[in-house]
């Protein structure tokens, strides 16, 4: 329970960060933003990595594998989309 | 020491993802600040892969060298119009990334036999039917914007008993899983009947609030990685998960608040499901819309002063963003003042149009918000209409039972003139006609937003 409160501390307090950062994004760069911030939501790549090492049973492997493949795809389309897009907005 | 390392790692790559995200806040640090995330990524990847539990590095290895792959030749490929499909789809692999994530770590816990803390099964629980919900919901998304399956509602009776219903079974299977976390059967029952919900609450949603769905997909895909998060005990995970969340929800709300819809009204209300009322098309237009060639258009363009374009959905589907540059810069080289004003919900996502437009090289700093361009249209001698209809309809000022009365729009009506590019007089996602296609100082060029930007384009340089 005592690691729960802080784990719940931490995202309570992210989601403040994120509530005020994001407001400040201007309505012309939404669509990279989405894009970007669907990179970020990749994050779930680093438990998929931990589960597809762990080698427990072959199920396990597996699902973690394909979690990997999902996770990646989410991660590297995501920041390269979003690379191209910001390129565009900064030439003149 | 080394779990210690690996948190302060993670440390590392949240404060990244901060930081990546405030520098969106201007064009100029834009692309520095997708770096700086993408940093913050690798850093949290190498750190794990450090993690002493791992064991083997084949299978690692082969899922993100086969995810890279996949995953970049998606992002290079993609055409800027297709961008909403885009991050539907990438939205739906987060989402199923958490739903595989989380089964696998149920069935390792048990393999090891572990016991598993209410934490961890409710972590579980919400992370299954969030990440199902996510992947399917954007599965559906996707097939939508790509026209795989109509873009309007669809419609059918019984539809918000059904997905209450699920909802409801999908939280009893979890609370049960909770209380018995060995009956792994009860986590893959749960998955699917989220999965349905994921497909049964998009399918009844119209493409013109696609935008909405989008962002909260989004958000969702955060939450699913967050509640990842809470079942592996890491902070990593939450956090980015976290921002991912809130900026999906604020997305969503500033798309409501342009349609001046509530969140629950766009999920489960149907816009353009139930039959439109009020005046008849025949009624509004009967008589009164004027059809004019490109050429009479350009001989009004030719002595304006100030133009203003409006994009919508229509230039993105015709892919006039090139011609419609061109246009533009034929304008200014005659003296002509050329801005854009821009919808929140414009296109199939928020700031869609912001992005062709971009890509066709048009400088940011003329492309204007909704709010800053209003009050200019009254000294606008043009106000040039390609391919919007329903945020441009002043029976949202006028009209008080208007289905869409008190939407913000644009108010191109104040203009001098109003050129309307459009392909017919058929209504928009509304479902209502359109008093502008009729008003007095209005003229129509019905054809392809693309080809008549073209022909305008070579009438007004025949006109110098």
């Amino acid at each position: 329970m005592e690691a729960f409160a802080v784990t719940l501390t931490v995202f309570v307090l992210a989601m403040f960060v994120g509530f005020e950062v994001i407001t400040k994004v201007p309505p012309t760069l939404h669509t990279p933003l989405m894009s970007g911030s669907n990179a970020i939501s990749g994050i779930t790549i680093i438990g998929a990595i931990l589960l597809a090492g762990l080698d427990l049973t072959a199920l396990t492997t597996t699902l973690a594998f394909v979690a990997v493949v999902f996770a990646t795809i989410n991660v590297v389309g995501g920041f390269l989309v979003t690379h191209r897009m910001l390129e565009m907005f900064k030439r003149k | 020491m080394r779990a210690a390392l690996i948190n302060f790692a993670y440390l590392v790559a949240a404060t990244l993802f901060v930081l990546g995200f405030k520098g969106l806040s201007s064009p100029r640090t834009a692309v520095r600040a997708n770096m700086i995330g993408a940093l913050g990524m690798l850093i949290a990847v190498v750190a794990t892969l450090l993690d002493r539990g791992i064991v083997s590095y084949g299978v690692i290895l082969a899922g993100l060298g086969a995810g890279s792959a996949i995953g970049a030749v998606l992002a290079l490929n993609i055409r800027m119009t297709a961008m909403p499909q885009m991050v539907a789809l990438l939205n739906g692999f987060g989402g199923g990334a958490s739903v595989l994530v989380a089964g696998s770590a149920l069935l390792g816990a048990l393999a090891l036999g572990q016991a598993l803390p209410y934490q961890s099964s409710v972590a579980t629980a919400a992370s299954g039917i969030i990440g199902a919900v996510t992947f399917w919901g954007s599965l559906v998304a996707y097939a939508k914007l790509q026209e795989l399956v109509p873009g309007r509602p669809q419609a059918f009776p019984g539809q918000q008993i059904l997905n209450g219903g699920l909802r409801l079974v999908s939280l009893l299977l979890g609370a049960w899983l909770v209380r018995e976390p060995h009956a792994t059967g009860l986590y893959w029952g749960l998955v699917i009947v989220a999965s349905v919900l994921g497909v049964t609450s998009v399918l009844p949603i119209g493409g013109a609030d696609m935008p909405v769905v989008i962002c909260l997909l989004n958000s969702y895909s955060g939450l699913a990685a967050c509640a990842t998060g809470f079942v592996l005990n890491n902070n990593g995970l939450i956090i980015a998960g976290s921002l991912v969340g809130a900026s999906g929800i604020i997305l969503s709300q500033i798309m409501c608040k342009a349609m001046n819809r509530s969140l629950a009204n766009v999920l489960f209300g149907g816009l353009g499901a139930e039959v439109a009322t009020g005046p008849l098309a025949d009624e509004v237009y009967a008589g009164k819309v004027k059809a004019a060639s490109p050429q009479e258009i350009a001989m009004v363009m030719e002595t304006a002063r100030r133009v203003v374009i409006v994009p919508g959905y229509g230039m993105a589907v015709s892919q006039a963003q090139h011609a419609v540059r061109d246009l533009a810069r034929l304008l200014e080289s005659r003296g002509t003042e050329v801005e854009f004003g821009i919808h929140p919900v414009a296109g199939r996502m928020p700031g869609h149009m912001n992005v062709l437009l971009a890509e066709a090289n048009i400088p940011y700093e003329k492309v204007k918000e909704m709010s800053e361009i209003n009050p200019s249209f009254e000294q606008t001698d043009v106000a040039l209409v390609i391919g919007a209809n329903d945020v441009v309809n002043p029976s949202a000022r006028t009209d008080p039972k208007s289905p869409i009365a008190g939407m913000p729009i644009l108010d191109v009506d104040k203009a001098k003139t109003v050129v309307v590019i459009k392909r017919s007089l058929s209504p928009g996602f509304a479902g209502i006609p359109n008093p502008l296609f009729a008003a007095d100082h209005t003229l129509m060029l019905f054809d392809d937003g693309k080809k008549a930007v073209l022909d305008l384009t070579a009438a007004l340089k025949e006109a110098t």
